[in-house]
């Protein structure tokens, strides 16, 4: 979602974009003119007139789990957005019967929140798994 | 699930829906006033609707269509900016 129109939006995609993806942009391009949805999610700078980098995971309820926001001159890290849809899932289908710790993604261990935990976690769960 | 729109002069709009009108942002013109900030984790995602395009059409696509699915919603400054 950007300030741009949908027109512009059309250009990106026909003349840059799809060159970059086979196919083009396979979800929708919005368009926020005005930046009135921008300035609901607090990413709309009226000053500069466009919106800052702003990502939101809202799940299937519609409830914001994460969000993410950068000045304009730095990209995102998209693996760190699936890497969080991921975990964001697992917590879920769980019922929030378990946590991942820092550094977590699929395949390693996740932790049990419970009253045998306290002060366990130094036990199963080592300050290297956050840099793996 | 977007609804298709017809591609005309006047630039089709979208916005925020369902919010208290005393707290949505001021339509026209004048200066702009602060919009309150109502998103924090744990909380609803505010529903909007927004023209899109999308593969090869024009629609009007609304937030809460999408309920019961995962969304990654991006905003960025503009079309054709560099990274």
């Amino acid at each position: 979602m950007s300030v741009d129109s949908v027109f512009v939006h059309k250009m990106w995609n026909d003349h840059e974009l799809s060159k970059m993806v086979t196919g083009g942009v396979p979800f929708a391009m919005l368009s926020d003119g005005g930046g009135r949805v921008g300035s609901v999610y607090g990413v709309y700078d009226p000053d500069a007139g466009v919106e800052m980098r702003g990502r939101f995971l809202i799940d299937p309820d519609g409830v914001i789990q994460g969000y993410e926001v950068l000045t304009p001159p730095v990209g995102r890290n998209v693996g760190e957005t699936f890497r969080q849809i991921q975990a964001f899932q697992l917590i879920r289908d769980s019922k929030g019967t378990e946590a991942t710790p820092s550094g977590w993604k699929p395949g390693k261990i996740t932790l049990k929140p419970g009253p045998d935990l306290v002060g366990k976690v130094w036990e199963v769960w080592k300050t290297s798994m956050a840099f793996d | 699930m977007p609804e298709e729109i017809k591609a005309g002069c006047a630039r089709p709009t979208g916005g925020p829906v369902g919010e208290d009108p005393q707290t949505a942002p001021p339509a026209g013109e004048g200066p702009r006033k602060e919009a309150k900030v109502m998103v924090k984790v744990g909380g609803k995602a505010p529903d909007f609707t927004a023209p899109a395009y999308l593969k090869g059409k024009f629609v009007q696509a609304k937030l809460s269509d999408y309920l019961g699915k995962w969304v990654v919603l991006c905003f960025y400054p503009g079309d054709f900016t560099f990274v």
